[in-house]
C-alpha cells in the first residue's frame, strides 16, 4: 500500500514541474470558461430555471467543468496516451514484470496527476471565474466536503473508463482511434458541452445513466446542493456502482490482456 | 524521410539560426529579411512548398498502414465538432433564437468559421508540437536539413483525418446558407469564400505565433489552444452573446472577428456591436496579410533566438 502511495506522489510531483504549462493550461481554461458561462448566459436569459438551474447556477456550471476538466481527464490528458505507448512498444512487458499489479500502479500513477490537477488547473479557474461573474458557491464547508467526495469517485469512475480503453490497444496495437472516440463519449456525455439535465427526453435519460455522468454533472450537482440528505447517498451510490463495475471490467480484460502478451528476446 | 534530404543543397545551412526565412505571406510582402531578391524568395518559397508536399505526403503514407485506426480517428474528427454542433441544437431545442439570432444564422456562422479553422488545422495542426521539439532536442534535425524548418514543422505529422473537421464545418455552413433568408447580391456571393479563405489564413497567422513563442516558452502550447479552439468556438456564437470589452478585443487585439464576425454579419445584414463602417466587412484579406507578416516576424526572430539544448 505504502508503494502505491509513492507512486502517487511521485506523479503529483511529475505533473507539478512544468510550472509553465500549469499557467498556460489555466489561461486556456478561463478563456473557454468566459466563452461559455456568456453563451449559457444568453441561454438562460431567455429560458430562467431551465434543467433546474438559474442563471448564476448555469454559470458555476460552466466554471465547475472548467476546473475538473483536466482532473477528470475529460478532454485526454491522463495516463492512457502512455500506457498504449508503452502497450504498442512493448515496454509492458517491464510493467508486468514489476511485482505489483498494473491496474492499481496506474490507478496511483492517475490519481496523483488528478489531485494535482485538481489543485494546479482548477481552483484558479474557478477562483477567477468567481471573481468576473456572479457564481452559486456554497457557503457551508459541508457542501464542498460532499462535492470533493464525489470528485473522488468521478476520478476512480473516469480512471476505470480510460484504463479499459488503453487495454484495448493489445487488441488494436495503434489505440489512437478508441482512445479519440471514448474521448469524445467522455466530452459530451459528461455534459462538459451542456448540461446533462437540458438534455431533452429519451437522450437525457440515457445521458444521465451512463458513467460519464460522475465525472461531472453529479459533482456539480452536490455543490449546487442538487442532491442532499438520501438523495446524495443515491448519487454516491450511482458513482460507486459504476466505478465497481468498471474497475472490475478493467481487471477481467487486463487477465485476458496478459496472457496475449508476447515477450520477443534480444 | 530520404526524399526530403535529396531535395537539394538549396540554401544549405551552416549554422543554426541562419535558416532561409519562409514565409506564410506571399512572397511580394515584406522587405526580405535576409537582403535576397524577389527570385530567390520566390525559389525558397517553392522549395518551402515543395518539401512540405513530400513530407504531407509520406505522412499520409505512414497513416494509411494502420487504416482502421485512420477511419475511427477521421470519424472522431468529424464528429467531435458535429457534438459542438449538437450541443448548438440542444440549445435551440429549448430557444428560438439565442441573442437574437435564429438557429440558420448560427449555422451560417458555425460553419464558416468551423470550415476556415479545419483547414488551418489540416494544413498546420501539428505546429503546436514545436515546444516537444525543442525541448527534446529533435528540432535541430530539421534545422540541418536543406528546407524551410516552417514548411517541416508545419507537415510534422500531417493528419490526413482532419479532412473531418473541413467536411462537418462545410455541411453545417451548407445547411446555413440553405437556411438563410438574404437578398443575394454578387458582392454577398463573392463575401462567402472570401471569408472562409482569409479566415483560414488568419489562424495560420495565429498558429505560427503561437508556435513562435514556444521558442521562449516551450511548454506553453496550451496558450495557442486558448486563441485558435477558444478562437473558433468564440466565432461560432453571435457576436451579440459577449460582453462588449471581450468583442472590443477580438476585433482590435486578436483580431479574431475578421476570420468570420465582420463579413458574416454584413452578409446576414446585421449591424456589428460595435460601431464599425460597413467597408470593414471586406478588410479580410488585408488584415489577413496584415496578420502573416507580423507572424512571419515573429517566427524569425523566434527561429533566431533558438539555442539547441547542447547535450
Amino acid at each position: 500500500m505504502r508503494l502505491y502511495g509513492v507512486v502517487a506522489a511521485g506523479s503529483f510531483r511529475r505533473y507539478a514541474t512544468y510550472r509553465v504549462a500549469t499557467a498556460a493550461g489555466v489561461f486556456t481554461n478561463t478563456v473557454f470558461g468566459f466563452i461559455m458561462a456568456y453563451t449559457y448566459t444568453a441561454l438562460w436569459d431567455q429560458r430562467p430555471q431551465l434543467g433546474g438551474y438559474d442563471v448564476s447556477q448555469a454559470v458555476t456550471y460552466v466554471w465547475l467543468g472548467q476546473a475538473l476538466l483536466m482532473a477528470c481527464a475529460m478532454m485526454g490528458g491522463g495516463f492512457e496516451d502512455e500506457l498504449v505507448e508503452r502497450i504498442r512498444s512493448g515496454d509492458i512487458a517491464v510493467d508486468l514484470s514489476r511485482p505489483v499489479d498494473l491496474q492499481l500502479w496506474w490507478l496511483a500513477g492517475d490519481m496523483g496527476r488528478a489531485f494535482f490537477h485538481l489543485l494546479g488547473r482548477g481552483v484558479i479557474p474557478l477562483g477567477l471565474g468567481a471573481l468576473a461573474f456572479d457564481l452559486a458557491l456554497p457557503g457551508a464547508s459541508l457542501t464542498w466536503l460532499a462535492f470533493l467526495a464525489a470528485v473522488t469517485l468521478g476520478l476512480l469512475v473516469s480512471f476505470a473508463l480510460r484504463f479499459l480503453v488503453a487495454l484495448l490497444a493489445f487488441w488494436l496495437m495503434d489505440g489512437a482511434g478508441v482512445t479519440q472516440i471514448s474521448w469524445l463519449a467522455g466530452l459530451f456525455f459528461s455534459g462538459m458541452l451542456l448540461p446533462l439535465n437540458i438534455f431533452p427526453g429519451a437522450l437525457g435519460e440515457v445521458a444521465r445513466a451512463l458513467p460519464w455522468s460522475a465525472l461531472l454533472q453529479v459533482p456539480a450537482d452536490v455543490l449546487l446542493g442538487k442532491h442532499t440528505g438520501w438523495g446524495l447517498a443515491g448519487a454516491y451510490a450511482f458513482q460507486a456502482g459504476w466505478a465497481v463495475v468498471l474497475l472490475g471490467a478493467g481487471r477481467v480484460l487486463q487477465t485476458m490482456a496478459t496472457r496475449r502478451v508476447v515477450v520477443q528476446g534480444g | 524521410m530520404g526524399a526530403v534530404g535529396a531535395v537539394g543543397t538549396v540554401g544549405a545551412v551552416g549554422a543554426v539560426g541562419a535558416v532561409p526565412g519562409y514565409d506564410s505571406d506571399s512572397a511580394s510582402a515584406s522587405a526580405p529579411a535576409f537582403g535576397r531578391g524577389i527570385r530567390a524568395r520566390g525559389g525558397a518559397m517553392a522549395n518551402g512548398l515543395r518539401a512540405y508536399g513530400l513530407i504531407a505526403a509520406m505522412w499520409i503514407r505512414s497513416t494509411m498502414t494502420y487504416r482502421a485506426s485512420f477511419v475511427m480517428t477521421a470519424l472522431a474528427s468529424f464528429a467531435v465538432t458535429a457534438f459542438d454542433f449538437i450541443a448548438i441544437l440542444l440549445m435551440f431545442s429549448h430557444v428560438d433564437a439565442l441573442g437574437g439570432y435564429t438557429l440558420g444564422e448560427i449555422a451560417f456562422l458555425y460553419g464558416a468559421v468551423s470550415t476556415s479553422f479545419g483547414l488551418t488545422d489540416l494544413a498546420m495542426g501539428s505546429i503546436d508540437r514545436l515546444g516537444r521539439r525543442v525541448r527534446d532536442g529533435t528540432l535541430d534535425t530539421l534545422l540541418v536539413r536543406p528546407a524551410p524548418v516552417l514548411a517541416q514543422i508545419a507537415a510534422d505529422r500531417f493528419a490526413l483525418r482532419r479532412l473531418g473537421r473541413i467536411t462537418q464545418g462545410g455541411l453545417v455552413l451548407g445547411y446555413g446558407l440553405l437556411t438563410i433568408e438574404v437578398d443575394w447580391s454578387p458582392l454577398k456571393v463573392l463575401t462567402v469564400p472570401l471569408m472562409v479563405l482569409s479566415g483560414a489564413v488568419i489562424f495560420g497567422a495565429v498558429f505560427v505565433a503561437g508556435a513562435a513563442f514556444q521558442f521562449w516558452a516551450q511548454d506553453a502550447a496550451e496558450v495557442q489552444n486558448a486563441f485558435t479552439y477558444g478562437g473558433s468556438t468564440l466565432l461560432q456564437y453571435p457576436p451579440t452573446v459577449f460582453a462588449r470589452d471581450l468583442v472590443r478585443g477580438v476585433t482590435f487585439v486578436v483580431p479574431l472577428a475578421f476570420v468570420s464576425w465582420l463579413p458574416a454579419l454584413y452578409v446576414l445584414g446585421r449591424p456589428y456591436p460595435l460601431d464599425l463602417p460597413q467597408w470593414t466587412a471586406f478588410t479580410p484579406p488585408l488584415v489577413a496579410a496584415g496578420c502573416c507578416w507580423l507572424a512571419g516576424l515573429a517566427w524569425r526572430a523566434g527561429l533566431r533566438s533558438y539555442r539547441s539544448t547542447g547535450s
